[in-house]
């Protein structure tokens, strides 16, 4: 199993490695996998009017783990939330040729732009909440 | 040094060249089927394929115990070892059906014993798959509870091939006699590296492999006890009753051959170098733990085999590391390295939890590793085991003092 080149060129020249701090109310957070799977990928989104300016990745996996996240930064960085959450996994798949034994994670890195959106909206109906409360 | 650099001797072993020397007439000048009883080319490769058996008989310290020479008649010729493991097995099985139908073996063996055990099962025989414990040691008590009075066959491998723990095969082989039970055992990766002994440690039947002594992949041998107890076997390959019926087949002549002269060389070299296996094994270990840490050793850390080091680096998985040290060839117990998506089973078995499976490394030293490639290896591993963890989420959060075993983990 020879690894392909844009998967080794993910892990040599990472792009967004990185942690954006987690308690700044525009930064949408989202952990998925589990260690004991032997996948962990946290995804962080910042999001200005609508728009992600910023994304950062940190994942304990395989090649084709790291590059299926590295890659889902560098697709978030300028679209906004609603064009984010369209991405699907096919795509990752498809750019990284990834054979059918990764697919899943790819699947994992799709999860992981869900839960990054999820978590930033839920952040931003507390602050609407919060508001209303005053 | 050259590029890449192999430390994986416990898949395969290069065949030294003494080996290929001593098979190449058998190839073209003496290429006579052993069988052929009535013609020189016959005779030659038949002189040829008893001084390799006899050979064999020796590295395994199986001598008749009335002469004190080597019983060379107790040596089966085959293809390799996983064909061994099932003569062995399954002849067992199938001989001695009548007079019981249980065997006992471990969690950790090969898959070529416990694929074997499980098509038994589907038979109708019941297998007790014995529990190791964190080091991957059995337990010669729990081999001695476990047996009952319809136990045909008790199997434990020497060496583990993953964590390279050796099993107590002494203390259970005293057992087995004891309790009048045929005791196996796969001996392909500690032949020659750690002591074994057929007669002194009560074994009647045991595997081995040319490929894994430095010698040619595609054959092997199962020692089959002649005399106190007399081992019998259902032949698994039938027509024209070669090896004393024991499996048809014509004999791989130069195979035989590169396998005898690899036990040789393994029977009067195999000491001084696993000394030197051992020295260079810890000096690895060495550099490693003590340049990085949270890096765990898996198997016991003294009795396994000399050139074994299979260490977990925390936070960091398998596959990726063996994506970054891409010029060293070494293997994982990571999930994300295996067709079926499943991590080792024997470090689950050895309950070290799932996680250090996905983050275990196993370095395999061999006759050819040299001081250089091992010092080029540590600074390797040691720069991209911290590259990977600048990377992961498990690191950062271990460094920020969070139990990760706290973490409700959203897994899909």
């Amino acid at each position: 199993m020879a690894y392909s080149d844009k998967v080794i060129d993910h892990y040599e020249n990472p792009r967004n490695v990185g942690t954006l701090d987690k308690n700044d109310e525009n930064v949408g957070t989202g952990l998925v996998g589990a260690p004991a799977c032997g996948d962990v990928m946290r995804l962080q989104i910042k999001v200005e009017e609508g728009k992600i300016v910023d994304a950062k990745f940190k994942t304990f996996g395989c090649g084709s783990a790291i590059a299926s996240s590295s890659l889902a930064t560098e697709w978030l960085k300028g679209k906004s939330v609603e064009e984010a959450e369209k991405i699907q996994n096919t795509a990752i798949v498809e750019e990284l040729n990834l054979p059918p034994v990764k697919i899943h994670c790819s699947v994992l890195a799709e999860d992981a732009i869900k839960s990054a959106i999820a978590d930033y909206r839920a952040k931003q109906e507390a602050k609407k909440a919060a508001k209303a409360a005053e | 040094m050259k590029l890449p650099i192999y430390l994986d001797y416990h898949a395969t072993t290069p065949v030294d060249p003494r080996v290929v020397e001593a098979m190449l007439p058998y190839f073209t000048e003496k290429f006579g089927n052993a069988a052929s009883r009535s013609h020189a080319f016959g005779w030659t490769a038949e002189e040829a394929v008893e001084r390799s058996r006899e050979e064999i008989a020796r590295l395994i310290g199986a001598n008749d115990e009335r002469t004190a020479q080597p019983d060379a008649k107790s040596i089966v010729f085959t293809s390799g070892a996983t064909e061994s493991d099932n003569l062995a097995i399954k002849g067992v099985a199938e001989f001695y059906k009548e007079k019981g139908n249980h065997i006992i073996t471990t969690k950790i063996e090969h898959k070529a014993v416990l694929d074997t055990c499980k098509r038994l099962e589907k038979e109708g025989f019941q297998v007790t798959y014995l529990d190791v414990d964190k080091y991957g040691m059995v337990s010669p008590d729990d081999v001695a509870k476990a047996i009952t009075d319809k136990t045909i066959l008790v199997s434990v491998m020497l060496a583990n091939n993953e964590v390279g723990t050796v099993q107590p095969i002494a203390e259970i082989g005293k057992i087995t006699r004891g309790k009048g039970v045929l005791f196996h055992s796969d001996a392909v990766q500690g032949i020659g590296k750690v002591p074994f002994d057929v007669n002194a440690m009560h074994v009647d039947l045991a595997s081995i492999t040319a490929h894994k002594m430095y010698g040619p992949k595609g054959v092997g041998a199962l020692y089959v006890r002649r005399s106190k107890p007399r081992v019998r076997l259902t032949a698994q390959m039938d027509g024209g009753g070669h090896e004393r019926g024991l499996r048809s087949g014509t004999l791989n002549v130069p195979g035989i051959v590169g396998f005898a002269k690899a036990a040789e060389i393994m029977r009067t070299e195999g000491k001084a170098e696993a000394e030197r296996l051992l020295s260079q094994r810890e000096y690895l270990k060495k550099k490693l733990m003590s340049r990085l840490e949270e890096v765990h050793l898996n198997g016991h850390p003294e009795q396994r085999l000399p050139g074994n080091l299979n260490l977990s680096f925390a936070f960091v998985e398998g596959e990726a590391m063996l994506m970054a040290i891409k010029d060293v060839a070494v293997s994982s117990g990571s999930a994300c390295t295996s067709a079926s998506l499943e991590p080792s089973y024997v470090l689950r078995s050895m309950g070290i939890g799932e996680e250090a499976a996905h983050s275990s490394i196993r370095f395999g030293l061999g006759r050819w590793t040299t001081q250089e490639e091992l010092d080029y290896v540590a600074d390797l591993v040691v720069d991209k085991v911290n590259k990977l963890r600048e990377m992961s989420p498990l690191w950062e959060m271990h460094r920020e003092g969070i139990d990760l075993t706290q973490v409700q983990w959203a897994a899909h």
